[in-house]
């Protein structure tokens, strides 16, 4: 397989979602970002490979292998390594945002935590190290047996970009937010009532997960990738098994694959649920809020007694899934979607008949499609703001493949739009669990996974209510004791974050709830 | 419109009671709950979140304490925007070195009587992300704690009954 424009075969790696692997050079790397965004393709993760020992050097310094990076395009996946050199001691590769702005935060992520910059790169500062560990201790660089003992500095004073003129004041919010939310910093810039600017300070939630994942059995990380943001358990728990299967060629059962959509869209319903709530309640309409956080509830209970767990914490294994459903949880399964439809249809009527309510979420918080296709805004708020992908369609594996997922998109790309696109979502998540349920195949829903003896990759690709949630994984020998060497968590909120803040431009500081909530993004699972 | 929504109020009627898997001891609990703040504390609860690094699962716990089945207001317990206003720190987490320094300011912002209850197998004891380079762990190990509430996330009446406990202790 290539890129078009591209003269680089990429080789297939086993998944059930086509992902492509290939090796380029340097300037293949940039070549290869050009001709993906002429396809029309997206950026979807810049991260950097594992540690290897240092050549000629003392013994016990470490580098980066290689920085990777992934795109989409309507072929699939492709996963692009480019194997770093040193020169005078500084991992260097050619910067990708330039051509994908998206990439600016990874770059400078992979920076903080691997030593690799990104070379002509327009913003070098640091991203996830707020001080907590020294300049010169890399975290995903030390060796396991030898962990670094926790260095915390003084805090680093973070160089903000100001915004002069007549009148102009900041207003600084965070890392502990007014509501129950995740930490981060937002710096507005105001004149009057008006949003000038808006900066993100994120990493606050850093808890080092990526460096924590390479201590755990391959066969027991799925429970930390399932903690990486706890709204989408379900789909990084499914991403990472999903990768793990890719990387030792396991073939799971088919009742595992339908129960793992069936939690899956359950998640997104949860989700959706919940935000809608929280939507109209940011608008001062307390009555939605009271009325979808009760259809939340009974949701969530309804996934406890199917599952054990409200939000399906740890129920996707490696191998399949924690259980099946008898006849009777499946019955009951269907006549709660049957209920809830019903319900959320009447509420939808209420929120469209609602003047006051679509007059504060009408062209509040607008991302126009070309700048959300520029920007790479992708997940739920990019089917917003006609950007129609969506893994289940446009790659669907078993059992999307029968189900024929019906793609939710808007043009409009304000909040009124993300609010749709979840109404729409809702009911396609209820139609297809009522299709699962009927069809759900019998038989075993768990298999083994065993560990090859050889190193192994493998990439996990799904469509969490978010967006994408992408696992790239790689396995060492059995000479190294099989274990996880690197595992890339990729969360669609890195994209979504930067096109937040061009939403809020022009808008009021009394919108900004709203529409952060429209965006619902996870702080937790861009930080790790 | 306005019928519309009046219609779909009488027609969810009051949901509030007990959650159906524990059954009438929830009901009981919840009443006294309610009478055991009024006595200890003479007024209501005023409560501050303060999420120093979790996944974000604890907070979707925490938040459906409002729903209506739980209808923690009803309590005479609200979730306030300050900690100058708060009797009691909800802390979630395994305690990022990140949030250190935001945590520690934000319990001294705090008035007495500074009730601390953290949330979550993480704020008890660092949970599956532990001490590294990256977290202090548990809650504890940054600021004082009077109760902890475990399981990944509590399920919200967990969450209750570690907020009334810490109430409770710091009284008697």
């Amino acid at each position: 397989m290539k890129i078009p424009g591209l003269d680089v075969e990429f080789a297939p790696l086993p998944a059930p979602v086509p992902v492509w692997y290939g090796t380029v050079s340097a300037q293949e790397w940039s070549a290869a970002a050009a001709a993906v965004r002429d396809e029309g393709g997206r950026l979807v993760a810049v991260w950097a490979g594992k540690a290897i020992e240092k050549e000629a050097t003392s013994a016990g310094e470490s580098r980066a292998e290689a920085i990777f990076s992934a795109y989409v395009t309507l072929d699939g996946l492709f996963w692009l390594v480019l194997p770093l050199t040193p020169q005078d001691g500084v991992a260097a590769y050619p910067d990708l945002s330039a051509v994908f702005p998206a990439a600016s935060r990874m770059q400078r992520a992979a920076a903080d935590l691997s030593n690799v910059h990104a070379r002509g790169a327009s913003d070098a500062r640091p991203w996830l190290n707020h001080g907590a560990w020294a300049d010169h201790s890399y975290p995903l660089l030390q060796p396991i047996q030898n962990l670094p003992k926790p260095d915390p500095q003084a805090l680093i004073d973070y160089p903000f970009v100001r915004v002069e003129g007549d009148g102009v004041h900041e207003i600084a919010v965070g890392p502990v937010h007014a509501g129950i939310i995740e930490p981060g910093h937002f710096r507005f810039s105001v004149v009057g009532e008006k949003v000038l600017r808006l900066e993100q300070r994120l990493g606050y939630a850093h808890k080092g997960t990526e460096q924590r994942m390479t201590q755990f059995d391959p066969l027991q990380a799925h429970r930390l990738a399932g903690r990486v943001s706890g709204d989408s358990t379900v789909a990084y728990a499914w991403g990472y098994c999903m990768a793990l299967e890719s990387a030792t060629q396991t073939e799971i059962p088919a009742a595992a694959k339908w129960l793992r959509a069936l939690m899956l869209e359950r998640e997104r319903v949860a989700n959706h649920l919940g935000d809608l709530g929280a939507l109209g309640n940011d608008a001062a309409f307390a009555f939605a809020l009271a009325q979808f956080s009760r259809l939340r509830e009974d949701w969530l209970r309804g996934s406890k007694a199917a599952f054990g767990h409200r939000l399906m914490m740890d129920c996707v294994l490696p191998g399949g899934v924690k259980n099946d459903l008898t006849r009777d949880q499946a019955d009951a399964m269907v006549q709660s979607c049957k209920t809830i439809e019903q319900e959320v249809r009447r509420l939808q009527e209420i929120f469209e008949a609602h003047a006051g309510l679509q007059d504060r979420l009408m062209t509040t918080g607008r991302v126009e499609p070309a700048l959300a296709s520029q920007l790479g805004l992708t997940g739920l708020a990019g089917r917003a703001s006609s950007q129609a992908w969506d893994v289940r369609c446009d790659h669907p594996f078993t059992p999307y493949d029968k189900l024929e997922v019906r793609m939710a998109t808007h043009h409009n790309g304000d909040v009124a739009a993300r609010a749709q696109v979840r109404f729409d979502e809702v009911f396609e998540s209820l139609r297809l669990i009522q299709r699962i349920l009927c069809e759900l195949p019998n038989g075993a829903f768990q298999t083994e996974v065993r560990l090859p003896a050889q190193a192994c990759r493998g990439m996990g690709w799904v469509e969490g209510w978010r967006g994408e949630i992408l696992v790239a994984l790689e396995l060492s020998d059995a000479g190294q004791d099989k274990r996880i060497v690197r595992c890339h968590l990729h969360d669609p909120s890195w994209q979504n974050w930067p096109v937040l803040q061009h939403a809020v431009m022009g808008n009021i500081v009394a919108d900004f709830p709203l529409i952060n909530k429209s965006f619902n993004l996870s702080y937790s699972g861009q930080d790790l | 419109m306005i019928w519309k929504v009046v219609q779909q109020i009488a027609k969810s009627g009051i949901r509030t009671e007990p959650a159906p898997d524990i059954g009438a001891d929830a009901q009981a609990e919840a009443s006294r709950i309610q009478a055991e703040l009024l006595d200890i504390l003479g007024q209501a609860l005023t409560i501050r979140e303060v999420d120093a690094g979790s996944c974000n699962g604890c907070e979707l716990e925490i938040n459906a304490l409002g729903n209506p089945y739980y209808n923690l207001e009803g309590l005479g317990i609200r979730f306030v925007a300050s900690p100058r206003h708060a009797d009691m720190l909800l802390v979630t987490g395994p305690v990022s070195r990140n949030m250190e320094t935001a945590l520690k300011r934000t319990y001294e912002a705090t008035p007495e009587p500074k009730l601390v209850v953290a949330v979550g197998d993480c704020a008890c004891d660092g949970g599956l992300f532990g001490e590294s380079y990256a977290t202090c762990g548990r809650v504890a190990n940054v600021i004082p704690v009077d109760v902890t509430v475990p399981g990944c996330p509590p399920p919200p009446l967990d969450i209750l009954r570690g907020i009334l406990t810490a109430v409770r202790r710091r009284v008697s």
